[in-house]
């Protein structure tokens, strides 16, 4: 199967759930999808058509939160990310740690530096953040502010 | 100079401590070990234990979870004792002084003997920036290392920087 | 059966703090693993975003020592893809030098550390002498023994001088006897294949499941490796070999990485004998508003940065992802089972950054601290010479 068949595939599985398809150069596709068919589309790219989840990165602008998985199809030379966007006021979604184990860690990591919690993860602890950081303070949101007053920015000259 | 101090100059025992590196700076120190640089040949050895260092090596720009280390660190260390700041990170947090994780710079945290700057300072540097320390404690005649006067302290800290550059 | 556990060592200082790998053990075998990181946690997404584009190179460079060069190359190809655009021949052979001497720098580190965890510290001394050859090399094309800053948006910053070749080219032959010994070493010691074959085996479902990445993945048979199935610079042009071992245990690792070494050297060896002439920067000036993702091959697996651009001069948005980040957790996969002497090399052959391997301790089930990373070390060390003895070799 070679690139545009693959695309073709996907698209035509889960054509209601696919807002968006932007491509945006023969190596670099960009699909958004809906929230709810995370898991269905997610499990048919890894198990079916065989790409390896490379990482899931999380992003606020300032008028909802969006979060991408890469996936990366080696034989093909090609990399589709799935973009899912999430309103301001619900940041749910679900985890794809029942489709695969390399999801853990990122999604820990997405929950303490943005807020967005996955439901069905089985441990969503701090990762990196230490333990006396304070609760619902989250650094890579836009509106973080500095919130400890005994830290010195200046460079003392 | 007292018998304890004299004794540390010939042959002091470092003890090598990262606060949140990149390990440049680790790696650095320890190719010092390596046949190339051969600190041993000075009497430098790296200490198992803190327990047995003289000398506590400093690198990284200290993050949260790190702070409580090093004051932890610096109370077991048996005095008379001399704490050297190696690389950007660990003078003035370098690159990091607006990271979130890393709130102050640890000169704020223990006091500092010796500052070696450098991203990272080459392992030439670090040597003389250890003997550098040896010769100033011992022509200042310090009597014991905790009671060092502020006078002593401050010129090897001036006259490292300074010389180094 | 009831044990009496006797401390080794007087206990460390830092026995309270939590550490970065907690094992819980029964007698001598390993039962759990919890893993922490964040020590190192410095904010570099959220730093980068304060900076602007040619500013976030340095900070980027500084993520980690060893591989230096792999995140600032993972970045610029990813401002690269947002236009896209392809840089000059000349500058491609360049970055493909750079990186390549950086993975033998760093494989040559990692396999002093491995020698020093296992007992064999002449292996420590030499490897580590042979990577000063390699750093006088960077040293002389690049300026710095460490941090390059040879990268930039468009090209590389600075050019290399026809005098300087010859000098290298003599230099990085020079080292091609003694790795061969010390592969030889490797290969025909009986020790240390007792010691490493069968030892913390990931196996190839293992690894897809864990998403593992680079030599800790292509020691299990996951062939895959950017370089061939995305090329980026020029290496489609230059004639090297993948390796790929089938089974997954520490001397796979070890072995892998030793014959990635000499791939490097022949890559190294074929760019500066047939460097294109020609200019090494684009000059581009403003990135456009977009989204471009970069992907590099770092010494330790895929190094992965994606770059949002929202057409002002800072980045909207940075995401790092270090190869670290997911081979760290097939940890917990390959100690399970195994017993405590084996703990560090077992970590040492995952080849995480050198800090994460000076933060491990062992609890036993009643939450007592038994032994910490200085005590793994030695009873790593104590097994091989039991192992020596056994097998009567001197």
């Amino acid at each position: 199967m070679n690139r545009q068949e693959t695309l073709n595939n996907i698209r035509e599985k889960f054509k209601g759930d696919i807002k968006n398809f932007l491509e945006r150069s023969p190596k670099r596709v960009y699909i958004e999808i809906d929230a709810n068919a995370l898991i269905p589309i997610a499990t048919y790219i890894f198990k079916d058509l065989g790409a390896r989840f490379n990482i899931a990165s999380g992003l606020d602008t300032r008028q909802h939160f969006e979060i991408l998985y890469h996936f990366t199809f080696e034989a093909l030379d090609m990399i589709v990310s799935l973009r899912v966007i999430l309103p301001r006021d619900k940041l749910e979604i679900a985890s794809l740690t029942c489709v695969f184990e390399g999801a853990n860690w990122i999604e820990r990591e997405i929950n303490e530096m943005l807020g967005i919690k996955f439901t069905g993860h089985p441990d969503l602890r701090r990762l990196l953040l230490p333990e006396d950081w304070p609760e619902g303070v989250y650094p890579l949101r836009r509106d973080y502010k500095e919130w400890d007053p005994n830290a010195i920015r200046d460079r003392g000259v | 100079m007292g018998i304890k101090t004299r004794a540390l100059l010939k042959s002091p025992w470092i003890f090598h401590m990262s606060t949140g590196s990149c390990n440049n700076c680790d790696i650095e120190v320890l190719d010092c070990l390596t046949p190339r640089f051969d600190i041993e040949r000075f009497g430098m050895l790296l200490a198992g234990s803190i327990k047995h260092a003289d000398v506590l090596v400093v690198t990284g720009a200290a993050t949260r979870q790190c702070i409580p280390k090093i004051k932890r660190v610096y109370e077991q260390m048996p005095k008379p004792c001399f704490v050297v700041a190696i690389g950007e990170c660990a003078l003035s947090r370098g690159l990091y002084i607006q990271s979130y994780n890393c709130p102050t710079p640890i000169d704020k945290i223990i006091p500092v003997d010796v500052y070696i700057p450098g991203c990272p300072p080459k392992p030439e540097a670090i040597i003389a920036g250890i003997l550098k320390l040896i010769n100033k404690v011992s022509d200042h005649r310090v009597t014991d290392g905790s009671e060092a006067s502020p006078a002593a302290r401050n010129e090897v800290r001036t006259r490292g920087i300074m010389e180094l550059r | 059966m009831a044990k009496t556990i006797i401390p080794i060592g007087p206990y460390h200082p830092l026995q309270e703090e939590p550490e970065f790998f907690t094992l819980t053990v029964e007698g001598e075998i390993v039962t759990g693993v919890e893993v922490a990181v964040g020590y190192n946690h410095r904010g570099v997404e959220k730093l980068s975003e304060m900076k602007t584009f040619d500013q976030s190179t340095f900070v980027i460079e500084r993520i980690c020592g060893i591989c230096s060069t792999s995140h600032p190359f993972a970045y610029t190809q990813a401002i690269e893809d947002i236009y896209p655009i392809e840089v000059t021949p000349r500058a491609k052979y360049i970055r493909m030098i750079i990186a390549e001497g950086e993975r033998i720098h760093s494989h040559l580190l990692w396999l002093g550390l491995a020698g020093h965890f296992l007992g064999y510290n002449t292996v420590f001394m030499w490897a580590w002498k042979l990577r000063e050859e390699i750093l006088d090399v960077m040293e002389i094309l690049s300026g710095n023994r460490n941090n390059y800053a040879m990268f930039k948006a468009g090209g590389v910053r600075r050019d290399f001088h026809p005098d300087e070749i010859p000098v290298v080219l003599k230099k990085i032959h020079s080292i091609i006897p003694t790795l061969q010994m010390l592969k030889k070493a490797v290969t025909d010691d009986p020790v240390l294949h007792a010691r490493t074959k069968g030892v913390g085996v990931l196996s190839y479902e293992e690894a897809i499941d864990f998403c593992a990445l680079g030599p800790t993945a292509r020691a299990s048979g996951v062939a895959h490796d950017v370089r061939k199935d995305s090329p980026y610079a020029a290496y489609d042009h230059v004639p090297w070999d993948m390796i790929v071992l089938k089974n997954g245990d520490v001397y796979d690792k070890l072995a892998l990485r030793i014959l990635e070494t000499f791939e490097s050297i022949k890559i190294v060896q074929y760019c500066l004998e047939h460097l294109p002439q020609g200019p090494i920067d684009l000059g581009l000036k403003d990135v456009p508003a977009g989204e471009g993702i970069g992907h590099i091959e770092a010494p330790r697996g895929e190094c992965f940065h994606y770059v949002l651009s929202d057409g002002t001069n800072r980045p909207a948005r940075h995401k790092v992802r270090a190869p670290t980040f997911m081979n760290l957790p097939t940890y917990k996969a390959t100690i399970v089972g195994e017993t405590i002497s084996d703990a560090t090399i077992i970590l040492a052959a995952i080849d995480p950054c050198y800090c994460c391997t000076d933060r491990m301790a062992v609890f036993d089930t009643k939450g007592r601290k038994m032994y910490d990373s200085e005590d793994l070390i030695r009873l790593s060390q104590e097994k091989t010479e039991k192992i020596r003895n056994k097998m009567g070799v001197k």
